[in-house]
């Protein structure tokens, strides 16, 4: 567990489920997760909602054999650096393959799963995986 | 604005470890005595205490930390001050120190870094480090700090052609240096097969690609340049104290194989010094994972990007070669309690600048010296260049 409370979780939620971000109008950057202030523009910035595709390429990967508390039932599990298709890049777990067949440039779509659970009796927290299409 | 020189009159540390026998308030009080004898402060009013620590609330349940500090060094009323910048708390305590005695704020300032890590599991202790990143982003993915690391390493190897030998050569030079130093957690030198060999942590990382958990403590006290000189025949004089932010996350950079930080923070320090890479001949740089080390020392200035692994491999960071990286053994053999790392990089080139660095570690004829710590997967960088005051 990270320590993640009820509040946080719940108003990460639109942007955990749906891969929500921000849009410069200025600039015309996209940005995940959701900022407030463009940091190329700053005062000049006009910022705005987006949402992505879910569709991205790995950017970078790697395979974590020793997990943090919270997460030694799904270890072991492959970690990458996501690029999706609008710009931004993210971190995520790539779930459903073979981890042979995790590479750089690999095209990848996101999935809606759970992503740990605080003990027995606490919260189930949700979010985005990727899997390789 | 007029700014005072800056000096370095005495520095102590621990031995860094697993000290079970003593606990935060222990390892800093020893810390720092050491560095208050090394002064020879005897009479002489301290005026400031900066500390450095990064997640004593995690680690040992303990905030306000640094007034703790000086209830037990015995430094009440003077004001006490926490720094914390995650893995850098050390390096930027040190720069807030550095900043109050050149801008006359304060005299003779004590410098503190130490952290208490064995208190707890080390699934606990990888938690509290976690929040170095973006804990909403990253470790809530489940992204540890290795797989951070990871993450920039597979990268370096698509971009570069680095290759698992060449990470690993970065610890077996750290190992050999600390087999040298009596201060090091790791005092044992490690062949590159062993590296190899040894269990994957986060591909391809191994448990020897990563520093690891240790206790300890380590200090350092400055004045004026002007006052050093009744101190001490060798005050090291701080040239320059640079830092630079980067994003949180490691995923937000647009290059995952160079740190901006450092590399802002390094230009502003060879601009402030007018000085050149190859102007420094012993340099403590940040190798919290042996990919750290190779993008330090590209982005330093001392290898081209993409060369540093290559560099390493062919022995030109070993110690007395082209350039000596992490004479103490760096993070990985020296260990890294968090807030402690910073400090020990200036009590290191502090003595290797006085020609006092043991057991056949010292960089001969060592002049000029520099420290490159960070924080997290790069959002802070602190450097600092030192030089033998004439």
């Amino acid at each position: 567990m990270t320590g993640t409370g009820l509040a946080l979780t719940w108003r990460k939620i639109p942007e955990r489920y749906n891969l929500l971000g921000s849009h410069c109008d200025n600039c015309g950057e996209n940005f995940f997760p959701i900022r407030n202030i463009c940091p190329n523009c700053r005062r000049k910035g006009r910022m705005g909602g987006t949402k992505f595709s879910g569709k991205g390429v790995i950017y970078s990967h790697t395979f974590v054999t020793s997990p943090p508390t919270g997460f030694e039932l799904e270890a072991p599990y492959a970690i990458a650096i996501v690029q999706l298709a609008e710009g931004p890049k993210l971190t995520a777990q790539i779930v459903d393959g073979d981890y042979e067949k995790v590479k750089i440039g690999a095209p990848v779509e996101m999935v809606f799963r759970k992503i740990q659970e605080d003990g027995k009796e606490g919260l189930i927290h949700y979010g985005f995986k990727f899997k390789l299409i | 604005m007029i700014m005072r020189r800056v000096a370095i009159v005495g520095v102590g540390m621990t031995e860094f470890g697993e000290h079970w026998e003593l606990g935060y308030r222990e390892l800093v009080a020893q810390a720092g005595v050491r560095a208050i004898e090394d002064a020879k402060l005897q009479g002489v009013k301290i005026d400031a205490l900066y500390g450095g620590t990064m997640a004593a609330g995690k680690l040992i349940g303990q905030e306000h930390i640094t007034a703790l500090i000086a209830d037990y060094m015995g430094l009440n009323p003077i004001p006490a001050t926490r720094v914390e910048a995650a893995c850098a708390s050390g390096g930027v305590a040190l720069r807030t120190g550095y900043m109050a005695v050149a801008s006359g704020m304060h005299d003779v300032v004590v410098v503190g870094g130490a952290e208490k890590m064995t208190d707890v599991p080390t699934g606990e202790a990888a938690i509290a480090l976690g929040g170095a990143g973006d804990q909403e982003w990253e470790l809530f993915m489940g992204a540890t700090f290795p797989a951070l690391y990871a993450l920039a390493a597979r990268r370096h190897m698509y971009e570069y052609g680095t290759t698992r030998e060449m990470l690993a050569s970065v610890a077996v030079k750290n190992h050999a240096n600390g087999a040298k130093n009596p201060y090091a957690h790791f005092r044992k030198e490690i062949s590159l097969q062993a590296v190899l060999d040894s269990k994957m942590i986060a591909d391809p990382l191994t448990i020897f690609d990563c520093s690891p958990i240790s206790d300890g403590a380590a200090a350092v006290i400055l004045m004026p340049l002007e006052k050093a000189k009744e101190h001490t025949d060798m005050p090291i004089e701080i040239l320059a104290s640079t830092q630079a932010s980067d994003t949180l996350a490691l995923h937000s950079r647009k290059s995952l194989t160079e740190l901006m930080a450092t590399k802002v923070a390094v230009r502003r320090a060879l601009e402030a010094t007018k000085m050149t890479p190859k102007d420094i001949d012993v340099c403590e740089v940040h190798d919290c994972f042996t990919i750290a080390e190779i993008m330090a020392i590209e982005d330093l200035g001392f290898f081209e990007k993409g060369k540093g692994g290559q560099a390493t491999l062919d022995g030109e960071t070993a110690l007395n070669s082209k350039i000596s990286i992490n004479t103490s053994g760096g993070l990985k053999a020296c260990g890294h309690p968090v807030g402690a790392t910073g400090v020990k990089q200036a009590v290191e080139i502090t003595w290797q600048l006085r020609g006092e660095a043991q057991n056949g570690r010292q960089v001969k004829g060592a002049e000029i010296g520099m420290t490159h710590n960070v924080g997290g997967s790069g959002a802070t960088c602190v450097i600092h260049v030192m030089k033998r005051a004439d």
